[in-house]
């Protein structure tokens, strides 16, 4: 079997240093189901994280792959089992849902900027009023993110101003302004230009060089070889296989893998 | 195969160009007028016919009002003065112009609703522009106890008792609120409502025994004109939009019974006619109301019509509510905002944008439905305007008492309008 070429995609070296997988747990699903009216969404999923894992998740559409992630900061309900992040059990407790979700941070397809504060306030609006940090505190903290990011110039523009790349950034920043402990994607660059998706992969690959632990639903198989330490591959709502990325992709086992693979790598 | 059309010599400029006048038919007013009036003889007909039903309109109304009558002590008068010619008799409005303006209020005392109306547009700045100072926005709350005295004056202990009420249910609030949040919420409702009923009475009666200080009382069938209008529209206005949002958002809610209330809230009102309303108001209330309580006419009917006008609002409020995508919910949810600061801060001041022409629309047909108070011996504008013709003097008298209302009731309505149109240029922010 030939090795498929995946290019990287960013030119420059990643610097491996930082990314380490602890022995702490960060996120533990156990038993996992859920259903939408009486459509089996998930099934049985049973899934560990540690502090430090990047993990990519990829799947056909439709196989719950958005609907996994979005249980992690409760933006969907789980009916069975038991999802723990960072500690705390997810239930119907808004207590718990309010911490986790000010420890997990999230980034969506389609930005979800919020168009009527600008790029500045976008990234305090949650510190001042969620963390309660005082308001030039949490500029001084947004206006470091979006350095890192690579936009500060554009913090008094509003999101309809931005390219989609920019926003996507963006949005990324708003989500580190809350200094969250672990980061979930939800294809992060499939809404966007192959100039666009560059920039954007090269912001998520100088995250997991600082050692975040990150959960990504992405298609950029380029981005899964560089970082991730683990991809998960789903279908049907059951994770069908996992592997670390070289065997995961030079050495895939099932035969949906395989299938979903020769699709995706153009073989 | 030819090619002459291939540029296959090198080329490059040795003189630049300077910029020249464009062509004078493409610039200024003869191009605005041939794009605008006559691009085609469609619209070149349409102009044409325009300009006609102008001038037909206008020579057809000018002489009347051109040859009007400012000075006369009645139509009689009028009529002598215009001597068969067809001419506007507007001394009637020098006449009468402050019953159309205060209804029977005491004329000495004019310069109290007059100071109200002032006041008014000094606390309404800082509402309407944020440009003024947020520290004004303390006069803005304080401003409707300071209205009320103005134009029904007493007491001066009455308003600030009431007043005090509103301290001590945030006093409460605080208070409790280190023991339980829900419990300082029914805290905070409970102990104002036992303070306006056994405690700001005797409070007040010992105040004034003390102290009297105060503006000589109005009776509330005094009050009227032009007056009753901005009292009951202003006060309904700024009550309704509140009210609407808290129904817009009660129908959204999944908790079952606060859903169900503001449903069937909604769709009673917007079912019946403002008109029953008001006469529920004006006759049937006070069967329900324990005897002896006097309950102010006026007031009555502000809560009819803030009733009537916020059923409209949650409808409106709706709209843009559901004009906004489900990931502003989703990344406020996702960054850890709670409900309330949620729609607070996200979900509010986007869904308020998108419906402010609809909630300026409801605005604008309340406070001329304010008019329909007529129907109810309210001693609003119409109501004077009847009472006027039935006088001798002024028997049969009709246009002039309306354009002079209709003009009123244009002015108030035309800037609402237009601090709209200001308000949504203001807020563009998505550049779409
Ligand atoms: N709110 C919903 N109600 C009912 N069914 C839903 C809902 N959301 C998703 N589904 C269904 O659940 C399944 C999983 O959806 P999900 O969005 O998790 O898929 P996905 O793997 O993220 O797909 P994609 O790659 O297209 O984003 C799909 O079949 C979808 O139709
Ligand atoms: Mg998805």
């Amino acid at each position: 079997m030939t090795e498929p070429v995946i290019e990287l995609p960013v030119d420059r070296k990643i610097d491996t240093s930082h990314m380490k997988v602890t022995d702490e747990v960060a996120i533990q699903i156990t038993g996992m189901n859920k259903w939408y009216g009486t459509f089996h969404v998930l099934r049985d999923v049973n899934m560990t994280v540690n502090r430090g894992e990047r993990i990519v998740i990829c799947g056909p559409s439709g196989s719950g792959k958005s609907t996994l992630i979005r249980c992690i900061n409760r933006l969907e309900e789980h009916q069975a089992g038991q999802i723990i992040v960072d500690g705390t059990e997810l239930t119907s407790d808004l207590k718990n849902i309010d911490k986790v979700r000010s420890e997990v941070g999230m980034v969506f397809q389609h930005f979800n900027l919020f168009p009527h504060l600008s790029i500045l306030e976008n990234c305090t609006l949650a510190p001042i009023w969620v963390r309660k940090i005082p308001k030039r505190e949490a500029e001084e903290t947004a206006m470091h993110f979006l350095e890192k990011v690579k936009i500060p110039e554009q913090a008094h523009k509003f999101p309809g101003q931005l390219s989609g790349g920019q926003q996507q950034r963006v949005a990324i920043a708003r989500s580190l302004c809350m200094r969250p402990r672990i980061m979930l994607f939800d294809e992060p660059t499939s809404a966007l230009d192959p100039e666009m998706i560059k920039e954007v992969l090269d912001t998520m690959i100088s995250l997991a060089e600082e050692g975040m632990t990150m959960l990504c639903v992405t298609h950029e198989m380029g981005f899964a070889q560089a970082v991730a330490n683990r991809v998960i591959f789903m279908d049907q709502g059951q994770i069908v296989e996992q592997n670390e990325p070289r065997a995961f992709f030079n050495n895939p086992q099932s035969e949906r893998t395989k299938l979903f693979l020769s699709q995706i790598l153009g073989h | 195969m030819s090619d002459t059309h291939a540029q296959t010599v090198s080329y490059v400029r040795q003189t630049m160009l300077a910029p020249q006048e464009p062509p004078r038919n493409q610039t200024g007013a003869v191009k605005w007028v041939h794009e605008n009036l006559f691009s085609g003889w469609l619209n070149t007909g349409l102009t044409v016919i325009s300009l006609l039903v102008i001038f037909w309109l206008l020579s057809g109304i000018s002489p009347w009002l051109l040859n009007s009558v400012w000075r006369a002590g009645s139509l009689s008068e009028c009529r002598a003065i215009l001597d068969g010619t067809s001419g506007a008799c507007f001394a009637v409005i020098v006449d009468r112009w402050h019953q159309l303006l205060f209804g029977f209020y005491p004329p000495e005392l004019y310069w109290r609703p007059v100071l109200a109306l002032v006041l008014l547009f000094v606390a309404l700045a800082p509402v309407l522009f944020t440009a003024i100072p947020r520290k004004m926005l303390a006069f803005s709350a304080l401003y409707p106890f300071i209205g009320y005295h103005l134009i029904w004056g007493g007491s001066i202990w009455f308003p600030i008792t009431v007043l005090l009420g509103f301290g001590v249910g945030a006093v409460a609030y605080l208070l409790v609120k280190k023991i339980n949040n829900l419990a300082a919420i029914f805290a905070a409702i409970l102990a104002p409502v036992l303070w306006w009923l056994f405690v700001a009475g005797p409070l007040e009666s010992s105040l004034h025994s003390i102290m009297p200080l105060g503006l000589d009382f109005v009776r509330s069938d005094r009050i009227g004109g032009f007056l009753i209008s901005m009292i009951v529209g202003v006060s309904a206005i700024s009550l309704s939009l509140p009210l609407g949002i808290l129904l817009a958002l009660g129908r959204q809610s999944d908790m079952v019974f606060i859903k169900t209330v503001c449903v069937v809230f909604i769709e009673f009102i917007r079912g019946v006619p403002l008109i029953t309303l008001l006469l529920f108001a004006s006759l049937l209330l006070n069967f329900f109301l324990p005897p002896g309580t006097s309950f102010d006419l006026i007031l009555r009917v502000i809560i009819m019509l803030t009733f009537f006008a916020s059923a409209y609002m949650a409808e409106v409020i709706r709209g843009g509510l559901a004009a906004l995508p489900k990931g502003q919910y989703e990344a406020a949810d996702a960054l850890g905002l709670d409900y309330w600061k949620a729609q607070r801060l996200i979900i509010m001041p986007q869904a308020l944008k998108i419906s402010i022409p609809g909630i300026v629309n409801t605005f604008i047909g309340m406070f001329k439905d304010t008019t329909l108070l007529v129907f109810i011996a309210i001693l609003e504008p119409l109501a004077l305007a009847n009472a006027i013709r039935a006088d001798t003097n002024w028997n049969g008298i009709y246009w002039e008492l309306f354009i002079f209302i209709g003009a009123l009731f244009f002015i108030f309505c035309f800037g609402m309008s237009r601090y709209s149109m200001y308000l949504e240029r203001k807020l563009k922010t998505d550049h779409r």
